[in-house]
């Protein structure tokens, strides 16, 4: 006879009061950043500052969301912006290339290129760090200078701009906006919807932050940790190609200083977003909070005078290393 | 039957007569974690000169009280005293310095330093500032040919065998002059002679007046050394007897506290089924060699050996986890299991030994503990059947009586006994026919055990077929139809029936292969 069983009233209190502040940490920051913004600056909470601040955090959003499939498998990717200058580069070649031929239709042909190209990407770093077992780490600090290099190749040291023709037909997809919501926000939002809904509602979710969580239990479960770490690098690599979608009509150019540092950006976003870095359970929406917390804190040292705006990083450096020291005492 | 401690009890020995107070005393020593009393109300004394060992099955107390006594852990309730002065000691270096050291059951060294450097390790000796190698060397040397070690101070201690490292884990803790050695489990990894080299060891400990506390599941060992021995049981001290009036069976039944044949199921009388899994010169390289076994439907088959003798190992490959070169024939067929998923997927589970490392995720609801070997099975297509899930635990809670507060609790929250009762269900919502189970019931306490032993028994008798691995020989005996005993990766003899004896066991997992079968007809 079991206890669980015969105190059904019990075990529906559990649920009441199960508040978890975990999970709502990054939420409850994100509200005391914004009342504290507007005590400095009123002008802060404008729907066009908002809406500015949130569309620009859109592209580290969607690469964290990635980030978050390979972290909470216990994974780690430093070359997500290298490899989103690498994309941007491959897309907007491509389209030029295209246009002579289909004339608009390449930039859907030139997306879905994009796409290809982040999967291939995502490949070749699970492969190396699953299959050919290097350090999560050391393997994609490799594919970061390769992925930067090539982009430096491709544009012989300056600028990919994307052809004439094609830039105003493909600006509504960064300047865009639906019923008043900025497009990138959208869409930030629909690939953070599709990766809650892989992490917490299929089977393969479930293996990556068993993956994560403690390998050695995986394996001995049956999961295959080579195919779950690598799925997770692919959907890495074609949330990078998303991010870099949206990106190409903002410059209308790939450089080779597109994306640098953004890595940073997206490991901080995932870890004060709640996810551990040492892998297991994710949480894809206190990642996108993240992400904005990030860029409401650049804005907010924009508007106000306190600090040097060029301390951004700095902040940013702190703020990811506060986020670690919570984790570890939190436990 | 279980003895009564107060009759069996030795007189106390701390009378007027005795001048000199005793070298260790602990009065009412207790532990707690959070709400679980590991250890309560322990008294022992140890005096010079005596040899004091305590025994108790796993998760009774045993490295608890050690730990306790060589300052890793600090008691939550009562007292310790050296020499009749009360002592708090707050770390390890401290006991020392009273003279009180510790021999670590698994081996603590650094590999890619020498034998000397390790022996040395944390207190080099100096001259002028500088390590002084040479004085270091001769100490080395002195101090292992004292312990019968002829490995050279010079070599790393990666190319230094399992007994010599033994050896110069206990020359490390004899380097200064200690009062009382503890032993943990000191034979664990030792063969035939390297434990008698051991046993003669700490007889000469006693000799030259120093106490030693001996801590070990070997109750020949025990009976061969122990002056006095304490019985733990489940965290409570049972009684301190002097050893010349316990047999070994009066100890085991002592350890478990009731009559050793109420703990096991009563076998099946049946004859034996046909066969469900066959392997043939299994090799799994550099563990087992070479073996072949049958399994029937309806059976328990016993695994004996020491520690390192590639039981473990040998299933591990069977199932995928590890390379292997060997033919399985799973009810008749032919397979060749190439991970762990082939093997769930043929019918063959795998129970791990390491419910916390390699088991259970601590850090994670029951549910998908439960799920996580049948996710495939439980959820055709891409996503997560929620509902399905919650059904199958409150099954399994009902089925394996896993007691638990909520069912929101975290796998690392159950007790040890929950914990393995979560893990067989979770093997068995695979429904394997073959179920491998590595160390049934380490770490839990009695009541669980029994239920363990029962569940394993149904499970046979539904039709399916049943491994059991363990270093607990009763636990074999108790519980297989049959056992084989694995020695240096090989079978070295296979027992049943009346010959299943601890001595058999002892003999078949130490005795060389060529040795045990030519006295097969005299010993076994």
């Amino acid at each position: 006879m079991s206890v669980a069983t015969t105190e059904p009233g019990r075990l529906e209190r559990d649920r009441d009061f199960n508040f978890n502040w975990a999970a709502a940490g990054p939420f409850l920051a994100l509200l005391v950043l914004l009342a504290i913004g507007f005590v400095i600056n009123p002008d802060f909470l404008s729907a066009t500052n908002l809406s500015n601040v949130i569309t620009r955090s859109a592209f580290i959003a969607i690469i964290a969301v990635g980030a978050t499939f390979v972290i909470s498998s216990g994974g780690l990717d430093l070359s997500v912006g290298s490899m989103a200058a690498f994309i941007t580069g491959i897309t907007i070649m491509c389209m030029n290339m295209m246009v002579p031929n289909v004339g608009l239709w390449s930039i859907p042909a030139g997306m879905a290129i994009a796409v290809l190209a982040g999967i291939a990407c995502g490949l070749v770093n699970g492969v190396i760090v699953t299959v050919g077992k290097i350090e999560p780490f050391i393997a994609t600090l490799g594919t970061m200078g390769i992925f930067r290099a090539l982009i430096t190749y491709m544009s012989d040291g300056g600028t990919i701009p994307i052809d004439r023709t094609l830039r105003e037909a493909y600006r509504p997809v960064y300047f865009g906006t639906v019923a008043g919501i900025p497009l990138p926000i959208l869409i930030s939002l629909a690939v953070a919807a599709l990766g809650a809904f892989i992490l917490y509602k299929t089977k393969y979710g479930r293996q990556c932050a068993a993956a994560g969580a403690n390998e050695d239990v995986a394996r001995y479960s049956g999961i295959s940790i080579i195919r779950t770490r690598t799925i997770a690098y692919v959907i890495q690599g074609a949330c990078v190609a998303i991010a870099a979608i949206c990106y190409v009509p903002r410059l209308g150019a790939a450089t080779p200083t597109t994306g640098v540092l953004w890595e940073l950006q997206v490991i901080t976003a995932v870890v004060i977003g709640g996810t551990a870095l040492r892998g297991g359970k994710g949480r894809i929406w206190g990642t996108v909070a993240g992400a904005v917390i990030l860029e409401l804190i650049a804005n907010l040292m924009v508007l106000s005078d306190f600090v040097s705006e060029y301390l951004v990083a700095a902040v940013q450096g702190v703020i990811i290393i506060i986020a670690m020291l919570i984790q570890r005492f939190s436990k | 039957m279980a003895r009564d401690p107060d009759m069996q009890q030795t007189p106390p020995r701390h009378d007027a007569t005795q001048a000199e107070p005793c070298l260790l005393r602990t009065a009412n020593l207790t532990k707690q974690y959070g709400p679980v009393t590991v250890l309560s109300n322990v008294g022992i004394d140890i005096h010079a000169g005596e040899i004091h060992a305590i025994i108790g099955e796993n998760g009774a107390g045993k490295s608890t009280l050690m730990r306790l006594i060589s300052g890793y852990v600090q008691p939550s309730a009562g007292t310790i005293a050296v020499s009749g002065k009360p002592v708090a000691f707050a770390t390890p270096h401290q006991a020392e310095e009273a003279g009180i050291v510790l021999v670590h059951q698994e081996i603590l060294l650094a590999e890619g330093l020498s034998v000397a450097e390790n022996l040395f390790l944390g207190r080099e000796l100096t001259r002028n500032g500088l390590v002084d190698d040479r004085a270091m060397h001769r100490i080395a040397r002195e101090k292992l040919d004292e312990l019968g070690c002829h490995v050279s101070p010079r070599t790393l201690v990666r190319d230094v065998g399992l007994a010599d490292r033994q050896l110069i884990q206990i020359g490390r803790a004899l380097l200064d002059d200690h009062k009382l050695v503890i032993f943990d489990e000191p034979t664990a990894v030792l063969t035939g002679n390297e434990v008698e080299r051991l046993l003669e060891i700490v007889l000469r400990l006693k000799d030259r007046n120093m106490g030693v506390l001996y801590i070990s599941h070997r109750l020949d060992e025990v009976q061969r050394l122990a002056d006095k021995v304490t019985v733990l049981r489940d965290g409570k001290m049972i009684g301190t007897y002097a050893g010349h009036t316990l047999s070994q069976m009066d100890m085991a039944e002592l350890m478990v506290g009731r009559e050793l044949s109420a703990l096991y199921p009563p076998k099946s009388d049946a004859p034996r089924g046909e066969a469900i899994l066959r392997v043939s010169n299994a090799t799994v390289p550099g563990y087992a060699n070479d073996v072949s076994f049958t399994l029937h439907k309806g059976e328990i088959l016993g695994f004996a050996g020491m520690i390192g003798a590639g039981r473990t190992e040998l299933f591990e490959g069977i199932v995928g986890l590890r390379p292997v070169d060997a033919r399985v024939e799973l009810h008749g067929q032919p397979m060749a299991i190439r991970s762990p998923r082939e093997a769930i997927d043929a019918g063959i589970g795998y129970l791990t030994e390491d419910r916390k490392g390699k088991g259970l995720l601590l850090q994670e609801r029951l549910a998908p503990n439960l799920t996580l070997s049948a996710l495939r099975r439980l959820n055709p297509g891409l996503w997560l059947r929620k509902h399905q899930e919650a059904v199958a635990l409150d099954q399994a809670v009902d089925r394996y009586d896993i007691r638990v507060r909520s069912l929101r609790l975290h796998a690392g929250q159950l007790s040890g006994g929950n914990q393995q009762k979560l893990l067989l269900a979770k093997i068995l919502l695979t429904n394997p026919s073959v179920v491998i189970i590595d160390e049934p019931t380490r770490g839990i306490d009695i009541a669980n055990k029994a239920q363990i032993y029962t569940f394993i028994r149904k499970l046979v008798s539904e039709g399916k077929a049943c491994v059991v691995i363990s270093s607990e020989m009763q636990e074999l005996i108790g519980l297989c139809d049959r056992i084989l005993v694995m020695r240096q990766g090989r079978i070295n003899g296979e027992i049943a029936g009346e010959r299943m004896t601890e001595s058999n066991i002892a003999w078949l997992a130490t005795a060389e292969a060529g040795v045990a079968h030519a006295t097969e007809g005299g010993r076994v």
